[in-house]
């Protein structure tokens, strides 16, 4: 039990910390600076739930373990994250729309365990919905402009609709960590699908060509795609050149 | 009341430490002084989250990384405020970025320095945002009001930025040989560019005259440089690394450091566009604004369709 609430805790960890890690490349290059500032913010909330979430990790796991090591010095194989978060930025329509469907999912996932049985974790999740209900209304703002803004836009959005949403279902297919918890994400697709479904109406935005498509999963249990490797390298690489400092 | 009146009155109000406000009378040249100045200090700002923000990334800690990313963002704000404080003068924000675009507005010759090691983000945090305060202490009680009032509220962050960059100079000078060797390295590399900041010679600055005479500054370029480096000579210390300069030697009778000449060929030629980073820093703000334009137009559609729909409705 203790190993599945690490796994877990580490999962949410892990996709935090690589969403924020993808969104923070668009620091200094957003299209507006008002918006530059806006991603940056969520980018700055990302990387603060990360860290809480590998302390309670490290508090978990023991030993000389920290927020660092676990974030710095486990590879490719041992990240848990969703496959979703580590989809490359794109254009602008793309990273909305990947922060919107994961804000979205953040926000049932983060409600459930406001209610659920480990304290720290329920603590940490009333703390982080705030932030989370917010990027949930900035990048729903955006996908509605997108959608139903100038053709170009919609295009793009659709597309990146096309990209991203075979990587949702793995988002509800609990790994054997979260069903030992008892916290199987299936529970929470009905309302992430309303919420989704009801903005991309209105932002004139089908989903219907999507619903039989193919899932791609593997996150979760450390079958990343090639992607991951490449942000792990950047992200890992004062600590892998510089061991055992501090900074 | 004739344009003599005017500014005779002007000069008075500015002689009595009275704001200057967007709707009084104002010599045109102070107006051009301050749009230059003011949206000059913006595009610095913006330009500036650049060499940083390129170390994101690869941040060491979390932490750090965290603290990082808060202080780009701040400067992203500092940015925002003063396009605003420029905007009140009558050019708008759009014109300004076209300006920077095309080469016609500057930014600080700083950023066209490259940020080359983790080191950097501290040198650049104590010794950059060191000098910008200097700098902006001195423009908190400039005669623009709404310039003066935005650097109020930019001074206070900008020197936490400043304590920021020395603690964590201060941890890689307390860390193993490699990080003492990335801090002196870093010291080092922005030292001089750091002096430079506060621009040309006195004898040879073009627009201090008139900038002190409407007290736009209150300082010149040559007292504002040597009260930075009678801060930092003693900082340094604190460190335990050395400032390049072999002529930094305290001088009883004048009461400052006295240090040596800066190389202002160099000075000269980053001004000039040559600089090892200008054309990277300039391409990727032209790049980020035009791969943007397809997102401001939705945005401005979408609007404009919600406007109209209210209307409709």
């Amino acid at each position: 039990m203790q190993q599945a609430l690490l796994d877990y805790t580490l999962s949410l960890s892990d996709n935090a910390l690589i969403l924020g890690q993808r969104n923070a490349a668009w620091c200094g290059h957003g299209p507006i600076l008002e918006q530059d500032i806006a991603i940056t913010n969520i980018t700055l909330d990302l990387i603060g739930q990360s860290r809480i979430l590998y302390q309670y990790a490290a508090q978990l796991k023991g030993g000389d373990a920290t927020e660092d090591s676990l974030a710095f010095l486990r590879s490719e194989r041992e990240y848990k994250n969703c496959l979703l978060v580590e989809r490359p930025n794109g254009d602008w329509a793309q990273t909305i729309l990947r922060q919107f469907l994961f804000s979205c999912f953040q926000r049932e996932l983060y409600t459930q365990l406001t209610q659920g049985k480990d304290s720290t974790l329920a603590a940490i999740a009333t703390k982080s919905l705030k932030e989370v209900s917010y990027h949930c209304r900035w990048s729903r703002e955006w996908v509605l402009r997108l959608g139903d803004g100038t053709a170009e836009s919609h295009t793009r959005l659709v597309k990146a609709l096309e990209n991203l949403w075979p990587y949702t279902g793995e988002l509800f297919k609990g790994a054997d960590y979260e069903l030992a918890l008892g916290l199987d994400p299936a529970m929470l697709y009905t309302n992430w699908l309303s919420a989704v479904q009801s903005t991309l109406e209105e932002a004139t935005v089908s989903l219907a060509s999507l619903t039989s498509c193919f899932m791609q999963t593997g996150g979760k249990t450390g079958i990343h795609t090639e992607e991951l490797g490449f942000i792990l390298t950047d992200l890992q690489y004062m600590q892998r050149t510089y061991p055992s400092c501090d900074w | 009341m004739s344009s003599h009146n005017l500014e005779e009155q002007f000069q008075q109000k500015i002689d009595q430490d009275i704001k200057i406000e967007p709707k009084d009378w104002m010599p045109d040249a102070y107006r051009k002084t301050n749009t230059r100045q003011i949206s000059q200090h913006a595009h610095s700002e913006v330009v500036g989250m650049l060499p940083e923000g390129n170390w994101i990334s690869r941040a060491p800690s979390l932490k750090r990384k965290a603290i990082l990313i808060a202080k780009i963002q701040d400067e992203g704000g500092h940015g925002l405020y003063l396009y605003a404080a420029a905007e009140t003068l009558g050019q708008s924000r759009e014109q300004m970025i076209n300006d920077l675009h095309s080469g016609k507005a500057k930014y600080s010759s700083i950023f066209n320095y490259p940020a080359l090691t983790w080191a950097d983000m501290g040198a650049i945090g104590w010794l950059v945002d060191g000098a910008a305060i200097m700098n902006q202490v001195m423009l908190t009680r400039t005669s623009y009001g709404p310039y003066a009032r935005a650097m109020v509220r930019i001074c206070k962050e900008e020197s936490f930025h400043q304590r920021q960059g020395f603690e964590s100079l201060l941890v890689l000078s307390k860390g193993s040989e490699e990080q003492r060797a990335l801090c002196q390295d870093a010291i080092n590399r922005w030292w001089w560019p750091a002096l430079m900041m506060f621009g040309p010679r006195d004898q040879e600055s073009t627009n201090s005259d008139m900038s002190l005479k409407w007290r736009i500054k209150r300082k010149t370029n040559d007292e504002l440089r040597q009260q930075f480096v009678d801060m930092i000579a003693e900082q340094i210390k604190v460190l335990g690394m050395t400032l390049p300069d072999p002529a930094l030697q305290w001088n009883a009778t004048r009461n400052h450091y006295d240090f040596g000449e800066i190389n202002w060929d160099e000075f000269w030629q980053v001004v000039k566009g040559n600089g090892p980073c200008n054309k990277e820093r300039l391409e990727a703000r032209k790049k980020a604004w035009e791969k943007g334009a397809w997102v401001r137009e939705a945005a401005q559609a979408y609007a404009n369709k919600k406007n109209t729909g209210t209307k409709a409705a």
